[in-house]
């Protein structure tokens, strides 16, 4: 049922004025930095220092681009962080998809146990030097491995799969063992087919989350050639530290600190794209997924 | 004599579904528990050398015990102190501030009656969330530093980023600009669920907006409001190491330090071990506690049910 603004009452228009006003705010905060960046990203770094952005597209250039997209490290940084992310992703949401399938069955003897045992691990851990110690002790140290496989399996997710699939009718396996198929044919063959929802929002998290992450990266991986995109963005926009070449032929100190900034804003650009424009496509699937998310484990 | 013989039934009845569905433990159980093992557990027993002056060389078995040596010294240490105060002060405004934002929002969002319209603004709140901690924090830098925007536009020449009094409201107002809309989204779905009979018949009565929310959309969300409560306050000592570390700067450490970035710069920058190992022990601990107490609190206003 649809109702008529004008017929709400005095006090009931003017609580919703206000919170839509404030949704537009909230709406505006977002997206004026976004533009801002944007825009600067595209300017002269004099002009930009002196005189804030200006939509003069005349005087635009795109110098830093040219320097970013030129940048060794830069793609370094992105062939990891794709490799990282990808693996990760496979094999957390494998494993992930795996255990939950006995954890979902009522039949299953010694669920109780295990379940203890991983739920242990949601709330209690040795934290971070005893971690380190121990990929270190196992030669980790400076190995993808290191950031890939301490977080690949997640009891979080583990507890929404297990959940989707029991919302699976059990007639569903019944069939199949009536049909002769094993816990495997019938794991891949026909529970997975119906389970795509949730594999996609659950892949997708483990992606994003490898994809933007640093902290790992940061203590695990000192070789240079192993560091991932974010850790590459971290010394150019936290530790102002552009890489080298970027713009070591500058004459001046002066002329040198406003590329450095210029070149912060065409980083941001560049390295947050890829994810922003996949993000509609995926926009279905994460509505859909939330869903999913909040049943309650 | 009785409940021997059941006890051998139960067992051989175990193994038998063991052997014929030996798959379920080897194939699909087996690689999470291992991992589960190795990463999880296996550090579990590393705690140990909190209560070790641990030697990298002698190892966990031939290092020498000393007891709660580094506990006492962090506890009657004043920095330490200082940075819990900061970590709690951090995640308590964190919680307060941002935690009502996203269930406003879903609340408005559910007002508005175009369904294109509504799409359109909840794309543009979703994508904060897809940029990373580091641009994030790189953003935040920009648009305050001294030279930024935003002293442009104020026409005043602050450093926010050296200020240690500024340092909350950033973390605070940059997680809320980030986080908010993204969190919003299943107070939307609980909503989606909401009985529009019910609506209707309040529109009916002449209910206004309060009483319509009181009745229709807040029984809705409840039960999803109470869950993330108590899952964000029992975390509150778990306040993520990555974006306060990206939003440090050597000037406002006074506020801006805390628990987590402490433990990383004594342990694996100063190589203090077992110190390091003491506080986050100490930390680990303080959470499962205000999980249990937050999860009873919960419990007992919401008739009994908690997490």
């Amino acid at each position: 049922m649809k109702v008529k603004f004008r017929n709400l009452s005095v006090a009931d228009k003017t609580l919703l004025l206000v919170g839509y006003v404030l949704l537009g705010l909230f709406v505006v905060a977002i997206v004026v930095p976004i533009i801002y960046i944007v825009v600067a990203s595209f300017m002269d770094p004099v002009v930009l220092q002196n005189s804030g952005i200006t939509f003069d597209f005349d005087k635009w250039t795109t110098t830093a681009y040219e320097r970013v997209l030129s940048n060794a490290q830069i793609w370094v940084g992105f062939k990891n962080a794709i490799l990282y992310s990808v693996l990760f992703t496979f094999i957390s949401v494998f494993i992930t998809l795996l255990a939950a399938y006995p954890m979902s069955r009522k039949d299953f003897v010694g669920r109780g146990f295990f379940n203890i045992i991983f739920v242990i691990t949601m709330f209690f851990g040795g934290g971070l030097i005893p971690t380190y110690l121990l990929i270190s002790n196992l030669g980790l140290l400076d190995s993808m491995w290191a950031v890939i496989l301490p977080g690949a399996f997640s009891v979080w997710n583990m507890i929404i799969v297990r959940t989707y699939y029991q919302g699976i009718p059990d007639e569903l396996r019944e069939a199949a063992e009536v049909d002769g198929a094993d816990e495997i044919t019938y794991f891949f063959k026909i529970l997975l087919p119906v389970c795509v929802p949730v594999i996609t929002v659950i892949a997708l998290w483990q992606f994003v989350g490898m994809w933007n992450s640093y902290f790992d990266a940061m203590i695990y991986l000192n070789d240079a050639a192993k560091q991932p995109l974010q850790l590459v963005l971290r010394s150019i926009l936290i530790q102002n530290q552009p890489e080298s070449g970027m713009i070591s032929d500058m004459q001046s100190t002066a002329a040198r600190a406003q590329l450095a900034e210029l070149l912060k804003y065409a980083t941001i650009i560049v390295s947050s794209l890829p994810l922003l424009i996949m993000y509609p496509f995926f926009q279905k699937y994460f509505d859909s997924g939330i869903m999913v998310g909040s049943v309650k484990g | 004599m009785e409940t021997k013989v059941k006890e051998e039934k139960s067992f051989q009845k175990t193994m038998r579904y063991v052997t014929t569905h030996w798959q379920l433990y080897v194939i699909f159980l087996l690689p999470a528990l291992l991992l589960t093992l190795i990463f999880k557990y296996i550090p579990m027993g590393g705690i140990l050398i909190a209560f070790q002056d641990y030697n990298p060389i002698r190892g966990l078995l031939g290092s020498r015990w000393v007891g709660f040596k580094y506990f006492e010294r962090f506890l009657s240490s004043p920095d330490f102190m200082k940075y819990l105060v900061n970590t709690l002060k951090l995640s308590v405004y964190g919680l307060l501030w941002g935690f009502p934002v996203p269930i406003l929002l879903a609340l408005l969002l559910n007002r508005i009656q175009s369904t294109g319209i509504k799409q359109k603004i909840q794309t543009i709140l979703y994508l904060p969330n897809f940029i990373s901690v580091i641009v994030l924090c790189g953003l935040v830098r920009i648009l305050l530093s001294v030279t930024g925007p935003i002293n442009l536009m104020l026409d005043t020449q602050i450093n926010f980023m050296t200020m240690p009094e500024a340092f909350r409201p950033i973390y605070i107002i940059s997680g809320i600009w980030q986080g908010a809309g993204w969190a919003s989204i299943m107070y939307t779905a609980a909503l989606s669920g909401a009985s529009k009979e019910l609506r209707e018949a309040a529109i009916m009565d002449g209910a206004n907006i309060f009483q319509q929310i009181k009745v229709v959309e807040w029984p809705a969300i409840k039960d999803m409001v109470v869950i993330q409560f108590i899952l964000q306050a029992g975390n509150i000592m778990s306040i993520g190491f990555e974006k306060a570390y990206a939003l440090q700067t050597d000037l406002n450490l006074n506020s801006a330090e805390i628990i987590a970035t402490y433990v990383y710069k004594k342990g694996l920058l100063d190589g203090d071990y077992s110190f390091s190992t003491a506080v986050g022990l100490f930390n680990t601990v303080i959470n499962v506690i205000l999980l249990v107490i937050v999860n009873k609190i919960t419990a007992k206003m919401n008739d009994g049910k908690g997490l």
